[in-house]
């Protein structure tokens, strides 16, 4: 069985804070005009689909409580729809997809949504903590640290200067703002709309376009107080060949803090018929991975292969590589790993420029490469996230 | 009832006073039964309305007595030490829930058990003393604050303010306790009872809150709370800086962790499950055995021959003015000795006797020291560069250049004009003692008393024997240290002594790693990960490659080819001769000085020893450790040392091996002396014979005999509060 995909949406990614245009929109809201959009869109039978997978990194509050069937009622689907919801911190959106596709492969189900919602400036990071980082005993043997210093710690081993990642982030800026300026991004985008029907959003609020070197240069060090505060201590129990860390990330190299969602709807052959759907993409393979968690945010190179060796393929087999931009020295230590060249990863810009709504960027990007892969006239894609506490997925998509 | 007694009085208010033998009151067996047995009587007796609860003695209650909590490792199984914490526990608990209220009237000093039992309390008042400190220091002995200390705390003070004061066992004065609410009140000594039994007039309510249907704990909402949740990762992230070789502190936070989440009894349950742990772990044995009994019984004349009245120094000479001269100076002037202090001339000796104006300048500064006392410190100081005024010393220590002629030559000067009976000490860190004292007029009562530097920092002193020194002169010399307030270690001579020779393990096991190809920063890092202060290349370069290098060539000199010399001997060569670069005072050696940076490892390194990928930190930490412990092991077959206890104590206080494996020969047998030799075997054919154990260590093994024997526990008689 194959799983295609047929269609995917987002939301514009709005500030993640309490002046962000998206901050008076719930998740559950987001995820509503999202489903919406793809029925109306596709003129969808919903009665054909059968599960909708929405994730999040933090699973708690309004968004908790499996938002995706909360969800599917208010955007009112058939209610024979089923909902789920799932969490493997940044991994999640993109594995929700990966789970949709995978029930389609096994013949389990026809069709379904898969996908994720994040309101960062709603449910801020925390609200789901955890053992991992907060119960001593667990976040103790486990040798915990904040992400930022398994971004600065790749950084130190690796010898990325402060210029290096900035200059990655300046990259990232330039190129989404040249994807913005060309509406790369215009077919998968939803404006997304307030109680009375206004629009409230329609474009990617984070970006800071001409972010230069200069301006990148008089930010502070974001994860120095976490360091000095025995972090650095725990770092260098598990990589004792540091001297000491440099201190390299802050905002502006950092992926930004925001608010949206996305969601891919994928099926099956028989499924497109039915609904009368032309396959955009299939999926080829899916993969996740652990990984060294004090790092954290190594995974993505060992979990790519995996999906590479899934599929039957090899590294030149891939025409674009998305690695989403949780740091900038996440990226550029893939890229350093796998060999791939500045001119096939991330091409229209990332995280650090447009924003990293947890849950849901792994749907969002997939998308992206999906809808680059049309205008260029490729084939293949590999999309790639690093997870909280070492963890990793990748899929990979192919046009049909 | 042995140690407390209780008093009825007409108003119905009972004094239960603690009152044990000896000069201090310390949780122990004949205690806790006391304290069951006393409330009980209250319990039952309708006449008593409230009790008071107070000491005999200058402090209310120091804490558990060490010498019992010593023994926890190797006796008791995990559930026969929670049961033995549960005890205690229960102890407390009968008190807050005797029905009638107790409230602690704190005299003077109360530690951990003495503090766990004033909370166990309904009312804590102190007396208004800046010597009655309150606190829960077990963290220091590698415990935690067993029978609700953690709980108590928790709840009384808050996650923060508890997680403060456990994690560094710090304690307080009364304003700061007062301030914390750890206390309720504050009074002067006179007004300590009355205060207790106004209170007690007020009809307090004897349930604690816990014990109101319906209480909530404080964290019941668990790590929902996203400031705790926060809290809790910011503390577990600060336990790395203590590192991973202590397992109390992660026990006390944990501790903490659910002590504040669960229902109180199952709060206290949980907390005596991790004292449990700590207290059959080897870690707190080896702590409180060295650093508590080792240490004091020392300091109390463990190794001072029977039979000699007891010296009193009233006039010492140092012989010197440098900066160990100008030290033993200081620390000697400081007990209340006359200092005679010599140098070439009397301006290099008024040098010498500055620096104790400098260290006196700064406890002034700080509010530490008045400035009367100060002077009158100072004026006990007489530099000069006359060998006259050393008339009517008791003894002079000798801490000149490190030079066989010149020492002698100096001691021949000294005895010239010293009373008969003074003895002579040498502070050489290196030359011989038995060689020095063939310059003196009476070689028995020639020692040497190594100090270390910092003098006033440092509070180990290495006693050593020379062939022909007597039993009196090593009385008199543990004397004298004693009215310095230092700790004792008694060696026989041989080179290097005992601490000078296992720390050059140190520093060359470190320097032969470079050569290795292991990565300087891991060298570093691997030394500071098993608890060792500074890394040996950073103390290589504060030493300056010279020093390592001369007692390798004078042993060359002396032994030709039979000696063979230390591993790390080619790198520390080549920096120093073929590279140029041999310690800070030159620029620096494997680390560079930027002016107004930090410092940090020289970037060539890499260039002279190239960096190889395979190597594993945890084989350099047990390589580390086994080295030095190795070496000790030799020291004690070559009777250069006597006892497990000088070994322990002088590689703890000596050169700042740590503390957990509580010193060398307490690490040996931590890991079990089997084991040992087994691992040596691995070691040795791997990195060299440093590492190969000798056939007496192997006989040992074969017998399982440990180095500590019970007979090695006998030199302390008193118990020893925690």
């Amino acid at each position: 069985m194959e799983a295609y995909v047929y269609d995917h949406v987002r939301t514009p990614r709005g500030k993640g804070r309490p002046d962000g245009a998206l901050h008076e929109i719930t998740s559950v809201e987001m995820a509503t005009q999202l489903l919406k959009a793809l029925q109306s869109r596709n003129d969808l039978d919903t009665g054909l689909l059968d599960d909708v997978i929405i994730g999040m990194a933090q699973p708690v509050g309004e968004q908790g409580g499996v938002l995706a069937r909360a969800a599917v009622l208010q955007a009112g689907y058939a209610q024979t729809v089923a909902g789920q919801q799932i969490h493997r911190f940044c991994a999640t959106g993109l594995d929700a997809v990966s789970l949709i596709a995978a029930q389609v492969h096994s013949g389990m189900i026809q069709a379904g949504i898969g996908g994720g919602v994040e309101s960062m400036s709603r449910t801020v990071m925390g609200y789901d903590s955890g053992a991992w980082t907060s119960d001593p005993s667990v976040a103790f043997s486990n040798y915990y640290a904040p992400q930022g210093i398994g971004a600065d710690l790749i950084a130190t081993l690796d010898g990325y200067t402060r210029e290096d990642v900035d200059n990655f982030a300046v990259e990232s800026q330039r190129k989404a703002a040249h994807a913005w300026e060309n509406g790369y991004f215009k077919k998968a985008i939803v404006p997304i709309k307030d109680v009375l029907g206004d629009v409230v959003l329609d474009h990617d609020e984070h970006m800071r376009p001409g972010t230069t070197l200069e301006s990148l240069a008089k930010l502070k060090p974001a994860f120095e107080g976490f360091g000095k505060a025995g972090f650095e201590a725990v770092a260098k129990a598990k990589y004792p060949e540091i001297e000491e860390l440099n201190y390299v990330h802050h905002g502006g190299n950092s992926s930004g803090i925001v608010d949206g969602a996305g969601l891919v709807l994928v099926g099956s052959k028989e499924f497109g018929e039915k609904a009368g759907l032309k396959p955009r993409g299939r999926i080829r393979s899916y993969a996740n991975i652990g990984s060294e968690p004090t790092i954290m945010l190594t995974a993505p190179a060992a979990v790519s292969r995996k999906a590479l060796k899934a599929a039957g393929m090899t590294e030149k087999d891939i025409d674009l590589w998305e690695l989403n931009e949780a740091f900038a020295s996440v990226v550029m230590r893939f890229q350093r790993e796998l060999n791939v060249p500045d001119d096939k990863i991330n091409v229209n810009g990332g995280a650090i420029a447009m924003g990293h709504p947890l849950g849901a960027t792994g749907a969002m990007i997939l998308g992206t490469v999906l809808d680059e892969l049309e205008r260029r006239n490729a084939e293949t894609g590999l999309i790639t996230l690093c997870a909280a506490n070492g963890l990793g997925t990748a899929a990979i998509i192919e046009r049909v | 009832m042995k140690t407390m007694r209780l008093e009825k009085a007409e108003d119905g208010f009972a004094i239960l006073t603690l009152d044990a033998e000896g000069s201090m009151n310390v949780v122990n067996d004949a205690f806790i039964a006391d304290m069951e047995a006393a409330t009980k009587q209250i319990v039952a007796d309708e006449s008593i309305k409230g009790v008071i609860l107070t000491s005999a003695k200058k402090t209310f209650m120091a804490g558990a007595d060490l010498k019992q909590l010593v023994n926890g490792f190797g006796t008791l199984t995990p559930q026969e030490a929670y049961a033995f914490s549960k005890r205690a526990t229960d102890m407390h608990r009968a008190i807050e829930q005797s029905g009638k209220p107790w409230v602690a009237a704190i005299n003077g000093l109360a530690l951990g058990g003495g503090f766990e039992l004033a909370l166990a309390c309904h009312r804590r008042i102190l007396v208004d003393d800046a010597k009655a400190q309150v606190g829960l220091p077990e963290v220091n002995v590698g415990l935690l604050p067993g029978s609700g200390g953690t709980v108590r705390l928790g709840i009384i003070a808050g996650m923060k303010i508890a997680l403060d004061l456990l994690l560094s066992g710090r304690s307080v004065g009364p304003q700061e306790a007062l301030k914390l609410k750890i206390v309720d009140e504050v009074v002067p000594a006179d007004k300590l009872i009355d205060a207790a039994k106004a209170w007690l007039a007020t009809v307090p309510d004897p349930v604690k809150p816990w014990d109101v249907k319906g209480w909530t704990p404080p964290q019941k909402k668990g790590l929902t709370v996203p400031e705790d949740s926060a809290a809790y990762m910011m503390y577990t992230g600060g336990l790395a800086k203590v590192g991973y070789n202590q397992p109390a502190p992660a026990a006390i936070l944990n501790s903490v962790f659910h002590g504040l989440q669960l229902p109180f009894d199952k709060a206290l349950a949980v907390e005596g499950k991790y004292f449990a742990k700590l207290l059959t772990d080897p870690v707190a044995r080896n702590i409180i055995r060295t650093t508590f009994i080792s240490k004091q019984a020392a300091e109390k004349g463990a190794r001072r021959p029977e039979g000699f009245p007891k010296f009193e120094a009233k006039k010492v000479g140092v012989l010197g003015a440098g900066m160990m001269g100008a030290g033993i100076a200081f620390v000697s002037a400081n007990a209340g000795i006359d200092v005679v202090l010599i140098d070439r001339d009397t301006a290099t000796a008024q040098k010498g006797k500055d620096y104790s104006a400098k260290v006196l300048g700064k406890l002034v500064e700080k509010g530490k020291l008045t400035q009367d006392k100060a002077d009158a410190v100072l004026a006990r100081i007489t530099p000069t560069d006359d060998f006259a005024l050393l008339d009517g010393c008791d003894m002079v220590v000798e801490a000149v250049f490190e030079d066989t002629a010149i020492k002698a030559e100096t001691t021949k000067k000294a005895e010239a004009v010293l009373p008969a009976q003074a003895i002579f000490a040498s502070n050489t860190s290196t030359l011989p003692i038995s060689q020095l004292a063939q310059a003196s007029r009476s070689p028995d009562q020639f020692i040497g008393l190594h100090f270390f530097s910092p003098v006033d920092r440092m509070g180990l002193v290495e006693v050593i024997m020379g062939k022909q020194t007597s039993k009196e002169t090593l009385a008199k010399g543990l004397d004298f240290i004693a009215q310095l307030r230092k700790t004792p270690i008694v060696v026989n001579d041989s080179r290097g002594f005992y601490t000078s020779r296992v720390f050059q393990m140190l520093i060359h096991e470190g320097a032969a790693m470079l050569a290795e190809g292991v990565p300087p920063a891991v060298i570093e890092n691997a030394a500071k990960a098993v608890g060792m202060p500074v890394g040996p290349l950073a103390l290589l370069d504060e030493l300056t490659l010279d020093l390592p290098l001369k007692i390798v060539d004078q042993a060359i000199a002396e032994e030709g080819d039979k000696y063979t010399p230390p591993a790390g001997t080619a790198v520390m060569r080549r920096m120093k001769d073929e590279i140029g670069r041999s310690g800070r005072k030159t620029g620096g050696a494997f680390y560079d000085y930027p002016e107004g940076g930090k410092k940090h490892l020289w970037k060539g390194l890499a260039d002279h020893f190239p960096v190889k990928q395979d190597w594993d930190v945890e084989e350099l930490k047990k390589r580390y450790l086994y080295a030095q412990a190795m070496e000790t092991a030799r020291c004690l077959e070559e009777n250069v040392l006597e006892t497990p206890q000088d070994a322990d104590l002088g590689a703890i206080y000596g050169w700042g091996f740590p503390a957990w494996t509580g010193g060398t020969i307490s690490y040996i047998d931590t890991i079990g002396i089997k084991k040992f030799v087994e691992e040596s075997d691995r070691l040795a054919q791997l990195y060299g014979p440093r590492f190969l154990p000798s056939a007496w260590l192997r006989d040992k093994a074969a017998k399982g005999e440990d180095f500590y024997t019970p007979a090695s526990e006998t030199r302390v008689k008193e118990p020893m509060p925690a």
